[in-house]
């Protein structure tokens, strides 16, 4: 008996009860092995580097090609991410806060370009514009595709917005303007942060849509790279600088998104935001809307319809259009699912018993999920071919490479389904008299399911439009929608190539609007 | 700790309100022997000792963070104490390297927001836990809803709904009749009461408390409101920085508390300076019984604002100093005139409650009478 210890025995320990329990070890083990394989792509690069030797690496890094493809990707995230930012966050507070006409229609409108995958706009711009090309038109198709990954946060973040705190602000003496910059936008500074995160991402690892308006970044020239000299030191070197380039867009936006509370303070519930009248802004606001969405959705609609329309019956080519929607559903649902099992144990371990050894798990697959397409195929490449030699270009491997690259989509779903089920009712079924396991399956995993079938239907998607990794891995003769198409664009059949941009993107609106929505109810509506 | 709570069986404190007649003292239904728990650094139960006959109601009160819901895990089995053991109906379900997992422990619990399935209908989550070799048939598990329904107090078509489309004090009253289903021995009720508004928390109190007599279901209730443990409970014991401080009789507990703290905890007291000498302390208010005292000399004397009534033809006078309006009572702040020939305990103020709004204006003088005995602990 230690009086000593007096009052602090504080709440903190009571909060902490059930969770301080360790882990069962099977799922630890799990979690853990899953971690490392997600690992493997980092580790391909680190040991690649060091094998080629410090020399021969300096004198692959340091050329007058790795500068220019340096200064391209530079140029083009500088100039994207800004703009991303002003649209995305310009679109939101237009769609969300004023009184646009149709402002639930373009809401949803804006969201939408999010399902036509960046080399489908690109291929669609370059119908358009037939000499577009450089840094000028890499960034009009980004900035396109990508906006919407800070639209879509942000419109959350403003809906969610308390206005009572733009009351306070007001009674304060601000006026509308100040108000906006010092409340408003301070609020949406996760969404800006996080957003230009996936957008900068995004531009290192986009493949497709740059390539097809020959515009040279650091995937476009790995994969120029290996498809001529197939495994060579060169490809390696700029996928470490790639990789390099990768890990400090991730240090730079944690820096700056620092770990500032921005959730609301105090009880209650938030009342519903007011809509500010545009007044003569109204028809300015409403042709912006409209351009944006005409500019993002209209023209690879219309790109791709036009291409159909020239094309005839001729490029519905049923019988291969038919294989290659199995090949893709085949692969779509097989990632999804092995990369959802596969998540499962670390979300748990992430919910149920927080500490260093679940930190570490989750700052690997955070890390992880920075590396694109290009590197995790190359790395899984490497791997097959100089230790498993028989599974090189198999189903596994391109699986595998799906769950290493879409784990974090699964996670995230995961994680917050899991969070929704409270350890009392685990604890009260087993009051009950059921067993843990039983326990899981008739509580845990019951109340997770839709969390699960959203992150699956996420991943899903990314297999569905993921192009690098299954052009090295997949088994020759296998196409996926993605494959397929890039296929015959790159072979000039825009037409032939216009029946699989339709369905890919008929097959992601839906998802899309699966995601709109869940963004939607995130903020309680 | 300053008073130690029973060991094993044989209480020497008074027993409870409604132990079963013919109650053999060696029927203690749980006990728990010095058990320690910590989380990290933290030790949050620090040997506690508790012995729970069958039957009754015990009240496990204090104030948050005294680890009294680590107590009540611990006892479910959702947690496993660092030492000491727990024996429930004769088995050691804890203690030693012995720890009986939650599900085979047949111990009811109703969490603080009754942790309903919200996946699962009102019947289904009442039906979760049904033995399935003792309702095979669907008609039967429906009948054993029913009528677990009517326990609390339901209508049978509540098996219908949704937990979503109930109100908090349906829904722990469903959360009961799902934890009643198994007919636990022990059932653990964590704060079930405290999300409830104020109306709704006395009447859900009462049906529970109704239904838990009525199967005869031994109980403990966490709670951190004094007034709730007092009114629920047989017996009442009082938790702080992880000891017992005191267990008993809620009205012993009450008038006769172990020490200031435990006094101040579980309700308004008044204290005041006082020379005790055998039984009698002499204070600012006169002369006090106080019974079997544990001290003597300078003490502090406790006693309960009710204890001191306004009448004309009291003994003490004090002037009114502030009062406070609470609509049926209201309580007054006093300065106590000093009796003749005890100047060097002049002035002491007091708070007590009385009813009468306007007798009490600032200012006016007041008679007072001291009703029953104080306690005394040492100054």
């Amino acid at each position: 008996m230690t009086p000593a210890a007096g009052t602090s025995v504080s709440r903190r320990a009571g909060a902490a009860a059930g969770r301080r329990r360790r882990p069962p070890l099977p799922v630890v083990a799990a979690a853990a092995a899953v971690t490392l394989g997600t690992l493997i792509p980092l580790g391909f690069v680190v040991v690649m580097t060091v094998a080629t030797g410090w020399e021969t690496a300096v004198k692959l890094i340091v050329r007058p090609r790795v500068g220019e493809l340096l200064a391209n990707t530079v140029a083009l995230v500088v100039l994207t991410v800004p703009l991303c930012i002003v649209i995305g966050i310009a679109a939101a507070w237009l769609v969300e806060r004023t009184r646009l006409p149709g402002a639930r229609f373009w809401s949803l409108v804006l969201a939408a370009p999010l399902a036509v995958p960046a080399f489908v706009n690109s291929y669609a711009w370059v119908g358009v514009i037939p000499s577009l090309s450089g840094v000028g038109g890499g960034t009009l198709v980004s900035v396109l595709s990508y906006y919407p990954l800070v639209y879509i946060p942000a419109a959350a973040a403003l809906r969610r917005f308390d206005p009572a705190l733009e009351e306070s602000a007001a009674s304060l003496g601000l006026g509308r303007w100040r108000t906006f910059r010092r409340v408003v936008l301070p609020q949406l500074w996760l969404p800006i942060t996080g957003g230009s995160l996936l957008v900068g991402l995004h531009l290192l690892a986009e493949f497709g849509a740059f390539s097809m308006i020959r515009f040279n970044t650091f995937t476009t020239a790995i994969m120029e790279q290996y498809q001529s000299t197939f495994n060579g030191a060169a490809a390696n070197m700029l996928a470490s600088v790639l990789v390099l380039l990768c890990l400090l867009m991730l240090l730079l936006e944690s820096r700056i998104r620092g770990n500032a509370r921005y959730a609301r303070l105090g009880s209650g519930a938030a009342g519903k935001p007011a809509a500010l009248p545009l007044g003569r802004y109204r028809l300015p606001a409403l042709a912006a809307v409209a351009a944006l969405a005409v500019l993002a959705l209209g023209v690879p609609l219309g790109s791709v319809l036009r291409w159909l329309y020239a094309g005839g019956t001729e490029v519905w080519n049923w019988p291969v259009i038919g294989q290659t929607l199995l090949q893709t559903l085949g692969f779509g649902v097989a990632g999804a699912l092995v990369t959802v099992v596969l998540a499962f144990p670390v979300a748990w371990l992430a919910v149920r018993h927080p500490g260093r050894f679940t930190k570490l798990l989750e700052g690997t697959n955070y890390i992880t999920s920075s590396l694109p397409g290009i590197v995790v195929a190359l790395a899984f490449v490497t791997v097959t071919i100089s230790l498993v030699r028989p599974l090189y270009q198999t189903v596994p491997v391109v699986i595998a490479a799906y769950v290493v690259l879409f784990l974090p989509r699964a996670l995230v779903n995961l994680r917050s389904g899991l969070a929704q089920v409270p350890h009392e009712l685990e604890e009260t079924a087993q009051s009950l008299g059921r067993p843990p396991l039983t326990v899981f399956f008739r509580v845990t995993l019951r109340l997770t399911a839709p969390a699960a079938a959203g992150g699956a239907a996420l991943v899903f998607l990314g297999i569905a439009n993921e192009l690098t990794a299954t052009l090295l891995l997949a088994p020759t003769g296998v196409n996926t929608l993605a494959t397929r198409f890039w296929t015959l664009s790159s072979e000039i059949d825009y037409s032939g190539a216009a029946p699989y941009a339709l369905i890919l993107i008929l097959l992601s609106l839906p998802l899309t609007y699966l995601l709109y929505t869940q963004s939607r109810k995130a903020a309680g509506q | 700790m300053t008073v130690s709570p029973t060991p094993v069986p044989a209480p020497s404190r008074p027993a409870a309100r409604s132990v079963p007649a013919g109650d053999p003292a060696s029927n203690s239904h749980l006990v728990i022997d010095n058990v320690t728990k910590s989380f990290g650094d933290v030790q949050v139960l620090h040997g506690v000792s508790l012995s729970v006959h069958r039957g009754i109601t015990t009240a496990i009160v204090g104030p948050s963070g005294s680890g009294k819901t680590t107590l009540l895990r611990l006892i479910a089995g959702f947690e496993a104490p660092d030492s000491g053991s727990i024996v429930l109906a004769d088995e050691v379900v804890a203690g030693g390297t012995r720890l009986v997992p939650a599900h085979r422990r047949n111990v009811g619990y109703v969490a603080q927001d009754g942790a309903l399935f919200p996946h699962l209908s009102v019947g289904r989550n009442i039906a979760f836990g049904l033995d399935r070799k003792k309702f095979r048939s669907r008609a039967a598990a429906e009948a054993r809803v029913a009528e677990l329904l009517q326990m609390v107090s339901l209508e049978p078509a509540y098996a219908r709904r949704r937990p979503d489309e109930l109100s908090g004090g349906q829904q722990q009253r469903v959360a009961l009749a799902r934890a009643l289903a198994r007919e636990p021995e022990l059932m653990l009720l964590d704060e079930p009461f405290s999300a409830l508004d104020a109306g709704l928390r006395v009447a859900t109190r009462k049906a529970v408390a109704r239904t838990l007599a009525e199967a005869g279901v031994t109980a403990i209730l966490v709670t951190h409101d004094q007034g709730e443990a007092l009114s629920f409970a047989d017996q009442v014991a009082v938790m702080r920085r992880g000891e017992l401080a005191q267990v008993g009789n809620p009205f012993v507990v009450y008038t006769r508390p172990s020490d200031r703290e435990t006094a101040e905890f579980l309700g308004d007291a008044v204290i005041l300076e006082a020379d005790l000498k055998g039984s009698l302390a002499t204070c600012a208010l006169g002369g006090i019984p106080v019974r079997r005292p544990t001290c003597q000399g300078k003490v502090h004397l406790m006693l309960r604002p009710e204890q001191i009534r306004i009448a004309t033809d009291g003994p003490i006078a004090g002037t009114v100093l502030e009062t406070d309006f609470f609509g049926p009572e209201i309580t007054v702040r006093l300065r106590l005139h000093p009796p003749a020939g005890a100047d060097q305990l002049h002035g002491e103020t007091i708070t007590i409650r009385h009813w009468n709004a306007s007798l009490a204006q600032p200012g006016t003088e007041l008679r007072l009478r001291v009703i029953g005995e104080g306690v005394a602990f040492p100054a």
